[in-house]
């Protein structure tokens, strides 16, 4: 049993490294207009969390399958009919969340959809922490071919960049990153890590570099604040308070920004 | 007398086909080094998907033969770049982290433009900026498609100029696609108008006879270079 002190210290430490790195990522996913699909995917995690709970092994590991084999489902299929991939993740994602809704166990259902802080252990955080890490390393190893690629594909190609292997290989990094964060934020709510920090820093960013740190540390803001206004109020789902609190921080943004033109 | 060592591009022969479509069909010439190519000829004519094939970015048929030593900077027709937050100096450190300095006055602009974002640039600005990153890492072949697509008309005569002097200056060859056949023949020495095949490959100057005008404005003729 994870008393109720040390859940807030493992929920705070997962919701800042989620918060960073799904912010870094996302600063990606918004300029390549790829945040429908941020957030969508997150739901295709229902089924394999629900898998999880049903046959008694880690969720996080039925999530993470789920998320991997439909990013690359939706990766082969771009590439194979050349529909955007906010298509493909939309027809994906509603399949994926009717399943989830139906097999998961009913007491379940809410954790799954907004999370839950008190449920988070030391286990869960030092997978969150590496994986955290992890990703963000290999993100920045193929940010700027990314960027490339979105500026000019052929300009990319014509540099050496395989565009196609580089895509993959975000969205599996995507893919890890939403799995980790669905424990503090829930399924239906993990997108919003990795779409609205990126959308705020990039009202105020003129070059790639505030912008993704930015990005990120509007991510770890929204994600830490919203975990101890969930302690703080005694409502364990944090889901709602990380968005309340992203959105805060968008809102402010978007004010400074529109203030500074007079 | 000329030798095998003088040419920097063989082709023969190439073609390019979809399952229903013929892109590009039979184009043979040979370019010598350190001279200028023009690509001229109308929309859909294949002239984009020529510095594919150059690029090896499209299945072709045929022989491209580059010179062992080839090094080619390329710049496309279309770039995405005003939703994106990037900085000049960003941009150039994605090729090369050295030379952004020199490579920016070679084109004409100063150190102050490194940190502007890519984005607000004008047409002119962003169009020598990419010739900037084109030229950054020493290529001694440049493919330009369309140099000064929204550029203006003063503009485009001061970038033809400024891709001669490089050309001069630095020895390199250079490939350009351009809709202006009247600017780009004082900047080039030869020219290939395409309409999916070849209807002209030769001087830049002799296009301009009477006796060829219909490769412009007429209908087009496939031509076979002859060597």
């Amino acid at each position: 049993m994870i008393s109720v002190a040390d859940a807030l210290t493992f929920s705070l430490l997962t919701g800042i490294f989620v918060g960073i790195s799904a912010g870094y990522l996302g600063s990606l996913m918004v300029l390549e207009k790829m945040a429908l699909v941020g957030d969508a995917l997150s739901h295709v995690a229902l089924p394999g969390l629900a898998l999880g709970i049903l046959y008694n092994f880690n969720p996080f590991l039925g999530a993470f399958a789920f998320l991997f084999v439909s990013a690359v489902i939706i990766w082969h299929l771009g590439r194979v009919t050349k529909l955007s991939y906010e298509t493909l993740v939309a027809a994906l994602f509603t399949l994926a969340l009717a399943i989830g809704i139906l097999i998961i166990p009913e007491p379940d259902l809410l954790e799954a959809l907004f999370g839950n802080i008190n449920n988070v252990s030391l286990l869960d955080t030092t997978i969150a922490v590496i994986i955290s890490v992890t990703t963000m390393i290999l993100v920045k190893t193929i940010y700027s071919k990314i960027v490339l690629g979105m500026i000019s594909e052929e300009l990319a190609t014509s540099t050496g960049v395989n565009v196609a292997r580089t895509n993959l290989l975000y969205l599996l990094l995507v893919s890890l990153v939403v799995a980790i964060g669905i424990k503090i934020v829930g399924t239906l709510l993990v997108g919003f890590l990795v779409v609205v920090p990126a959308a705020a820093a990039k009202n105020v960013s003129s070059n790639l570099l505030r912008y993704s740190v930015l990005s990120s540390v509007f991510g770890a803001v929204s994600s830490a604040s919203g975990v101890l206004l969930s302690s703080f109020l005694n409502q364990p789902k944090a889901g709602p308070f990380v968005v309340l609190s992203g959105i805060s921080i968008f809102l402010t943004v978007v004010i400074i920004k529109w203030a500074s033109k007079f | 007398m000329e030798s095998h060592n003088d040419y920097i591009l063989k082709i023969s022969n190439l073609s390019v086909k979809l399952p229903n479509e013929t892109i590009l069909d039979n184009i043979s010439f040979e370019l010598k080094k350190g001279t200028t190519l023009a690509i001229v000829g109308p929309n859909g004519a294949g002239k984009t998907t020529l510095f594919r094939a150059f690029l090896n970015l499209v299945p072709y048929s045929g022989k491209i033969e580059w010179d062992n030593k080839v090094k080619i900077g390329y710049v496309p027709q279309r770039l995405s770049v005003s939703d994106i937050p990037i900085s000049v100096r960003e941009f150039l450190t994605f090729k090369s982290t050295s030379d952004l300095e020199n490579s920016l006055s070679s084109v004409g602009l100063d150190n102050s433009i490194l940190n502007k974002s890519l984005g607000v640039l004008s047409g002119g600005q962003l169009q020598r900026v990419l010739i900037a990153w084109a030229i950054i890492d020493k290529p001694n072949v440049l493919l330009f498609d369309e140099p000064t697509a929204g550029v203006d008309l003063d503009s485009e005569e001061a970038i033809y100029k400024m891709l001669n002097d490089l050309r001069k200056k630095n020895e390199i060859t250079i490939l350009l696609i351009s809709h202006d056949v009247h600017i780009i023949i004082n900047y080039s020495d030869y020219m290939l108008a395409l309409n999916k095949c070849m209807t002209f490959f030769g001087e830049s100057k002799e296009i301009m006879k009477p006796e060829l005008q219909s490769v412009i404005y007429g209908e087009p003729v496939c031509v076979e270079h002859h060597r």
